[in-house]
């Protein structure tokens, strides 16, 4: 059973970003600048765990993304993936999330043989949560998003748990599925001195455009999305007012009339 | 500035700040408190590579280097020094002695199991009556008449680790007469017959690291189990102390670089007579001194990790080289812990901060594995030649 867990080099959660002229950059004084998406140390993890688990013989890390993506590539394999291919193409820079979508979908099926592909519940890049589901159509597979479990799994089926807004749900779904993962799924592990060097020494193969059947538009020119006004946010503007008075009863009366004012209350 | 540090020795450094700074600093303070010995850490630790990281990959370990091994080493006592020394003697007293003088089996055995974190191993050198002096040392290790082992009696005391360890590096006389040139070495299976462990030692700092003395009764210790040759074991267990060194001066670097952050934090955050205190020249002064000499230390390090591989190739010593930073970096240690505590006043003396912890953890390095007064005995033999 082979598996595909999809990630993406993402900027680390503490960078800090400025856009001078509608481009964004970002750095990191205190650390990476870029790191592997956190949403998919999940499925890095739950994907090295259908291997020691399940039996799974490959655990391949996959990423669509510039050069410096194969670091996540690299984070994966020092966790424990089995092998890492980046999709890098400059025709395919500046696609939507349903060019996105054809991209990985031609790059799973040219890994072939894929049972199980994994996505993190979104990228914290762009946070739209759509990349599994739009994937998922794209090769014709049942999609699984929200997966807190994975139950059990069988030569020809899979079931899982889901984490939903108002509870859990057990579902069972034919082979072979896209799935997204949530951090309730498991505690991703860190990776060892030894995967590092490994990591470090391993060749990731780079697939252009020309190597995958891509079926449909990718690129800026095929995306839907115009990314025609990018502008930092107005820092919030606040004030604080400290409320005086000679008791608490009438600090609290004095605080209520403002909220009244205020239309809070 | 420093080429001979690769992007393979910053992976593996951050990696080793992330886990002390996620998985350590939560509960460095309870295992201190406690004196409890924090095994599920130890065993994350193995199985992330730390507890092997100079053992080649064939034997279960990271195939890396000295400088490797100190920049983790650091990092984890940066943020817990007992961590560090169970990693250190893992690392530099148990793995590296059997890698230099044993047998393939006796590295395919043990080094595999102790790298890999399944196993804990321990160093055992001094005695109720005898340390550095170890041509005194009064247990005895004595051949059968059949060939097939040696019969170990005795007390071994201040033994690191011992009362978790699955194997120890043991070293005992098996020819009185010839003083410290009768020291043969051994390996130790902690589940045979024969061996005791004392009580855990209370001790004033590296309190989650288990201290205890060890005892043998009649202990039936295989010859195949004897590292090395009869007599070459004072010579083992110098060489092992070298590496041994250099990991006690990276346990102080860390200790030193978190009071000198700590301080330089504080100095800039805390205010006394209307300006911050770190712009008093009192303060100023400390805080130059602390950097000078912790990033002397470092240097020290580096130098004594150069030493050491080129020492590998040449067949040379490095135990000057090794000392120095030991000696440097212990009292380095030490004054950082003691000024750092000084610049914060009563919130350093109190247990709501590390630098107490700090200053009980700085101790010991200037006493384990050769005190500062032994070192700067080596340094001087080595200058002079004279002994």
């Amino acid at each position: 059973m082979k598996v595909v867990v999809c990630t993406k080099q993402t900027p680390s959660t503490t960078a800090v970003f400025s856009i001078k002229n509608g481009i964004v950059s970002w750095d990191d004084p205190g650390g990476k600048p870029n790191v592997v998406n956190p949403w998919d140390e999940y499925a890095i993890e739950e994907g090295i765990r259908l291997k020691e688990n399940h039996g799974a013989s490959d655990v391949i890390a996959l990423a669509i993304g510039g050069e410096e993506s194969k670091e996540a590539l690299k984070t994966a394999l020092a966790m424990g993936c089995t092998g890492a291919i980046l999709v890098s193409d400059d025709a395919f820079a500046g696609s939507d999330a349903v060019g996105s979508a054809r991209i990985w979908a031609a790059a799973i099926n040219k890994i072939g043989d894929a049972k199980i592909v994994i996505f993190g519940k979104l990228t914290i890049d762009d946070n739209m949560g759509v990349a599994a589901m739009m994937t998922a159509r794209k090769l014709g597979w049942t999609p699984l998003t929200f997966v807190s479990a994975i139950k059990s799994i069988s030569a020809d089926s899979i079931t899982v748990e889901r984490l939903l807004d108002d509870g859990k749900e057990t579902v069972t779904a034919p082979l072979p599925v896209v799935i997204s993962v949530v951090k309730e799924i498991n505690e991703p592990r860190y990776p060892s001195f030894m995967g590092i060097r490994k990591a470090n020494r391993a060749e990731i193969p780079v697939w252009k455009a020309a190597d995958l059947s891509v079926n449909g538009g990718t690129g800026a020119a095929a995306s839907k999305v115009d990314w025609s006004h990018i502008f930092a946010i107005p820092p919030r503007v606040g004030s604080v007012e400290m409320i005086e008075g000679d008791s608490i009863a009438e600090q609290v009366k004095i605080l209520v009339d403002k909220l009244f004012e205020e239309k809070v209350i | 500035m420093f080429d001979f540090i690769t992007d393979e020795h910053r992976e593996i450094q951050k990696l080793a700040r992330d886990f002390a700074q996620k998985s350590i600093a939560p509960i460095a303070d309870h295992f201190d408190e406690t004196g409890d010995f924090p095994l599920e850490t130890v065993r994350q630790m193995g199985s992330m590579g730390f507890m092997g990281i100079e053992v080649p990959e064939e034997y279960g370990g990271a195939g890396m280097d000295t400088l490797a091994y100190s920049l983790a080493l650091t990092e984890i006592c940066k943020v817990d020094a007992s961590h560090g020394t169970i990693m250190s003697v893992n690392n530099s007293l148990f793995c590296h002695g059997i890698l230099k003088f044993g047998t393939e089996a006796q590295k395919q055995k043990y080094v595999t199991a102790v790298a890999s974190g399944q196993a804990i191993g321990a160093y055992s050198l001094t005695e109720p009556m005898s340390g550095s002096d170890a041509g005194t040392m009064a247990s005895r290790a004595v051949l059968n008449d059949a060939g097939t082992h040696y019969v170990i009696n005795g007390t071994k005391s201040w033994v690191t680790s011992a009362p978790y360890a699955d194997y120890i590096v043991l070293f005992t006389m098996t020819q009185p007469e010839k003083k410290h040139h009768g020291v043969t070495a051994f390996i130790i299976e902690t589940d045979k017959p024969g061996f005791k462990r004392g009580k855990k030692e209370p001790k004033l700092g590296i309190r989650a690291s288990a201290t205890s003395e060890i005892f043998f009764e009649d202990y039936l210790c295989p010859v195949e189990n004897r590292l090395g040759q009869e007599g070459e074991g004072f010579k083992i267990a110098m060489t092992v102390l070298d590496a041994g060194r250099i990991g006690i001066a990276s346990q102080a670097l860390g200790i030193a670089e978190a009071a000198l952050e700590a301080s330089v934090q504080y100095a800039r955050e805390r205010e006394a007579f209307g300006q911050k205190i770190g712009q008093f020249q009192m303060i100023q002064q400390k805080l130059a001194d602390m950097k000078c000499r912790v990033d002397a230390s470092r240097l020290l390090i580096y130098q004594a990790c150069l030493a050491k591989k080129e020492a590998a190739k040449t067949g040379g010593r490095y135990s000057m080289e090794a000392s120095m930073a030991k000696l440097f970096a212990s009292e380095t240690a030490n004054y950082c812990a003691k000024e750092a505590i000084q610049i914060h006043g009563g919130m350093g003396y109190s247990k709501e901060m590390p630098l107490e912890r700090y200053y009980r953890d700085a101790k010991i390095t200037e006493i384990y594995e050769g005190t500062s007064e032994i070192q700067r005995m080596v340094i001087a033999r080595s200058l002079t030649g004279l002994r």
